[in-house]
């Protein structure tokens, strides 16, 4: 046992012929709950599509729970939320929620408490396609909480939501943190970098900051995680400046 | 691969097609007005010889469209994908589609087999529980190779492009425009090699007087046998990790 949830050394993937991750390594400790920062084509949704092992990679090693990625054990342990909803359109959210229920062999019960979490018991009967764009991101993401996933990787959970469920859901993360799992939220939103304990900023396919949002405030000399991402996502010539 | 979860898969599927009743109409009736239209276009010695192989390939053609369409839709609307990150086996995903798709075929053929014997008038010597189960495994062999080229297709357009690719060459080598044994050499031989020959042979067998029973059984069991391969040939080219 590592004692790690995560942990990735020297990962790299390359999509076509262009390299997108060029060499990651980091460890993330059971029970915490890391934001994965970084502008659109840094590599973030590669990086989670590689831990949850539907991605061909290039090169370097990745264990989750002490598994290499994609193991079949981990199938009933990691959660993966994609970027774009991936649920059934022609299909009512309690029907999609059910028939995910069923392949992860979670007690049907649990199909109303993710309903409850997201908070869509009002259209839970309702086809899928005629909810609106932020309702369907729900659905999808009430499908990587069914069970009692002990890895969460989430791609933009919040994304396209109100400020009052963005904050409840932030809020149901750090529970199920508090609770032992151990969750990588990815966003470009920065102000929801202060909801992290820990931030990984990811640039052009490598980590370039990894610490605390007082950790990076202090590296980059600034006093908003606004500020310190766009000095670090430009580069250190500018950030220097 | 395990019971439950390949019958949740079928169930699914069977829910997806109960909240689409326009594509389900279409599949029903489509097949039925195909064949009224030749009914009505062709004599009755004509109608007597073409229709019965016809009986065999509407079937084929709309669920090997179905098919290949509902698949490539999990692909892109990345269900598949999360599917795949979950304890889902690749058999569950491609038998589950093929237990409900071969169910629509059953109804599908069912019903175009009692039209045409009752009120189009065909007119063949043998029993119509035999036309049924022709027209079955041809819904069949059509879902089977609709999962397994789906797997080439990356876009809807490469998706309708597998119709002319994979079942126009059947089609014209099946026997139903020029008979096989009057085929030159080299396109007999390939004629040998594909799927939709046999369900022609068969039906073939059942239309023409003198035919044994082995004439029958044979082409019937090599169609079986192409459908039970074509899935786990679908099967084993699903992928779990993408570049």
């Amino acid at each position: 046992m590592s004692g790690f949830a995560i942990e990735v050394r020297d990962l790299r993937v390359d999509r076509g012929r262009q390299p997108v991750l060029r060499g990651v390594s980091f460890t993330v400790a059971a029970g915490s709950l890391v934001g994965l920062l970084g502008p659109s084509g840094s590599g973030k949704t590669t990086l989670m599509r590689s831990l949850v092992g539907v991605q061909i990679v290039q090169g370097g090693t990745i264990e989750v729970l002490d598994l290499p990625a994609g193991h079949e054990r981990l199938r009933h342990q990691v959660a993966y939320l994609t970027q774009d909803p991936s649920v059934y359109g022609d299909l009512t959210v309690r029907e999609n929620l059910a028939y995910f229920a069923t392949i992860l062999g979670v007690a049907r019960d649990d199909v109303d408490r993710v309903i409850g979490e997201v908070d869509l018991g009002s259209c839970a009967d309702q086809r899928t396609d005629r909810l609106s764009g932020g309702q369907r991101a729900r659905v999808s993401l009430a499908t990587a909480l069914l069970g009692d996933p002990r890895v969460l990787v989430l791609d933009e959970p919040t994304v396209g939501l109100d400020p009052v469920l963005r904050r409840d859901l932030w809020e149901l993360f750090a529970r199920l943190a508090q609770a032992g799992a151990t969750l990588l939220v990815s966003s470009h939103v920065m102000d929801e970098a202060t909801r992290c304990e820990r931030l990984m900023l990811m640039r052009e396919g490598r980590l370039i900051a990894d610490g605390t949002l007082d950790e990076l405030l202090a590296q980059t000399g600034t006093t908003d995680a606004e500020s310190a991402f766009l000095s670090l996502a430009e580069g250190p010539e500018r950030g220097e400046a | 691969m395990t019971a439950r979860r390949t019958l949740a898969t079928s169930r699914r599927v069977a829910e997806q097609l109960r909240h689409d009743r326009r594509t389900v109409a279409l599949l029903m009736v489509m097949p039925l007005i195909l064949l009224g239209l030749l009914a009505w276009m062709l004599d009755e010695a004509a109608f007597n010889q073409s229709g019965p192989i016809l009986l065999g390939l509407f079937p084929l053609l709309v669920m090997f469209l179905v098919t290949s369409v509902a698949t490539l839709r999990e692909r892109t609307s990345g269900t598949l994908e999360r599917l795949l990150t979950m304890p889902l086996a690749k058999a569950d995903f491609v038998v589950g589609y093929a237990l409900t798709f071969g169910l629509v075929a059953v109804v599908q053929s069912l019903l175009l087999c009692t039209v045409s014997f009752s009120l189009y008038g065909l007119d063949v010597r043998a029993p119509t529980w035999a036309f049924v189960l022709v027209a079955v495994a041809d819904g069949l062999l059509g879902t089977s190779l609709g999962l397994f080229v789906s797997a080439f297709a990356r876009t809807e357009f490469q998706a309708v492009q597998m119709l002319p690719v994979v079942l126009l060459p059947q089609f014209l080598l099946c026997g139903f425009i020029v008979p096989r044994e009057e085929l030159p050499d080299f396109l007999r031989w390939v004629s040998d090699l594909l799927p939709l020959s046999y369900a022609v042979d068969a039906t073939k067998a059942l239309a023409v007087t003198g035919e044994t029973v082995a004439d029958f059984w044979r082409p019937l069991a090599i169609v079986a046998a192409f459908v039970v391969g074509l899935l786990i040939l679908g099967s084993a080219t699903l992928r779990r990790r993408t570049p």
